[in-house]
């Protein structure tokens, strides 16, 4: 779980900091990697299982993520001194459900058979602990801007780590990527399957293990 | 902070109120789109009873180009015209409504015939809606007939809330393959078409009335066999007068008799 943030971004910023100071670039990139809410915060887990079968509906599932983040962080972050502190869980999860439903409209709106793919998770997005994670622990405390760069490190450490999912299921499950047949004919001749294993979700936790072992090995990082 | 119980209270009512003329007031306007994209939809479904739609293929473009679209009632003839007079297309009417009429007389069916590109001004299938109850909730979708008012050509399935990998696996393309070829009628007689108890059963392409079941969705398959007798047997004088060549055109108002009404229930 993170819990690094609300202490020590108290400190006062001074007024004529860069738009992108080292300090505010560490938002951005600290979630890419060393704090990634899929594989080091264990956050998110159940819509990068069900949604990454195909590259499609990921991407657009990526998308709306973390456009109801960024802009779920950014309006609580504007209203974090109104917010009555007794009712402020429920006051989020208003404002997060209003995004997914306007998220859920346009979808439905201009990307019909995407919709219909991903019907439900859309409206998981709610429920997803990495929006409300970020809320509780930054939105909260921290200025409208910071906070809307928090929301793209997250979004985007989200996006990424559930795109490979779906490029490593999808090739591997169907042999497509983005519907595209790649694995060419006269392989499967050669008497080359399709792993079934992959389109199932049992398949997204191994993939996701693997991405998890493969950088801890690397960060050295441990569970306490 | 603000904690006293009326600014509490305030804080919520406003939200609440800024929220929801948020969101009417984009449902509102993305409406027109909605209707268009569930339209589209259902052209698709219908198309792909009998075609493989191309990918990017523009449906309504196929839609226009394929499909004539008639309506009849449960005698077989061909209406233009509701109960109240006012003119009826396929297009328009609604399976699910027409299901729940209680009075067979009163619904109507549309059979959405698909072109021949061979011979001009024949039909190479008739496409008929069908409506009824999986599992959980509704399911429907579309049959393809073919000339011989006998043969499935094809078939495609859509589910509201059936279980994934299980019941929804209805609107597979496998699935709905397994449908083509299959017979409706045996001698003169309706014998629709049953799927069986079961996933891998020796099928053969001989049992005309038989189709490979699913397992894990013997109440969904239930379902769907009730549906398909349901509309076949709605639909069977239109068969058998087609077959013969003897529909009619009539106007629904005056074409129903009090005989009729009793006959029929």
């Amino acid at each position: 779980m993170s819990t690094e943030t609300l202490e020590k971004e108290e400190v006062v910023v001074k007024a004529s900091e860069p738009l992108l100071s080292k300090r505010r670039k560490k938002f951005v990139t600290d979630p890419l990697d060393d704090d990634n809410p899929v594989t080091v915060q264990v956050l998110g887990i159940c819509s990068a299982l069900a949604v990454t079968a195909q590259m499609k509906p990921t991407i657009v599932m990526a998308i709306s993520v973390t456009a109801v983040i960024v802009c779920s962080n950014l309006v609580i972050s504007m209203l974090r001194n109104l917010i009555p502190n007794r009712i402020r869980i429920i006051a989020q999860l208003a404002i997060v459900a209003t995004l997914v439903a306007v998220v859920d409209m346009f979808l439905k709106a201009y990307d019909y058979q995407t919709w219909k793919s991903l019907s439900v998770f859309v409206g998981l997005i709610i429920t997803n602990c990495i929006v409300m994670g970020r809320l509780e622990a930054f939105a909260m405390a921290n200025k409208p801007w910071d906070s809307v760069l928090d929301g793209l490190g997250s979004g985007f450490g989200y996006s990424w780590i559930i795109i490979a999912v779906a490029v490593v299921r999808e090739l591997l499950g169907s042999g497509k990527l983005m519907g595209v047949e790649i694995v060419p004919k006269f392989v499967y001749e050669l008497g080359y399957v399709n792993n079934g294993v992959m389109v199932t979700p049992v398949g997204a936790f191994m993939v996701l293990a693997i991405i998890i072992w493969v950088q801890r090995l690397k960060s050295g990082y441990v569970e306490h | 902070m603000q904690q006293s119980n009326g600014y509490i209270v305030g804080f919520t009512v406003g939200m609440t109120v800024i929220c929801a003329v948020l969101l009417a007031g984009l449902s509102e306007y993305l409406k027109p789109q909605h209707q268009k994209q569930e339209e589209i939809d259902i052209k698709a479904n219908i198309l792909s009873a009998y075609m493989s739609i191309p990918q990017g293929g523009d449906v309504q473009e196929l839609y226009d180009q394929y499909i004539e679209g008639v309506v009849i009632n449960y005698k077989g003839e061909v209406v233009t015209t509701d109960a109240d007079g006012k003119p009826v297309t396929a297009e328009g009417i609604s399976p699910r409504k027409e299901y729940k009429k209680k009075n067979v007389a009163d619904k109507l069916f549309p059979v959405y015939q698909f072109k021949s590109e061979v011979n001009i001004g024949s039909f190479d299938a008739y496409i008929i809606p069908v409506y009824g109850n999986g599992l959980w909730d509704e399911i429907w979708g579309f049959v393809a007939i073919g000339p011989d008012f006998n043969t499935i050509e094809g078939t495609s399935f859509d589910h509201k809330g059936e279980t994934p990998g299980l019941g929804a696996r209805i609107t597979t393309d496998d699935f709905e393959a397994r449908f083509k070829g299959k017979k409706i009628f045996e001698g003169s007689d309706l014998a629709s078409v049953h799927v069986v108890k079961g996933e891998g059963n020796p099928v053969a392409s001989d049992e005309f009335h038989k189709v490979d079941g699913l397992s894990g969705a013997s109440m969904t398959t239930g379902g769907l066999n009730e549906m398909l007798e349901n509309y076949f047997g709605l639909y069977k004088n239109y068969f058998e007068k087609s077959r013969s060549g003897s529909v009619t055109t009539v106007d629904a108002g005056s074409a129903i008799t009090v005989e009729d009404l009793l006959n029929h229930k």
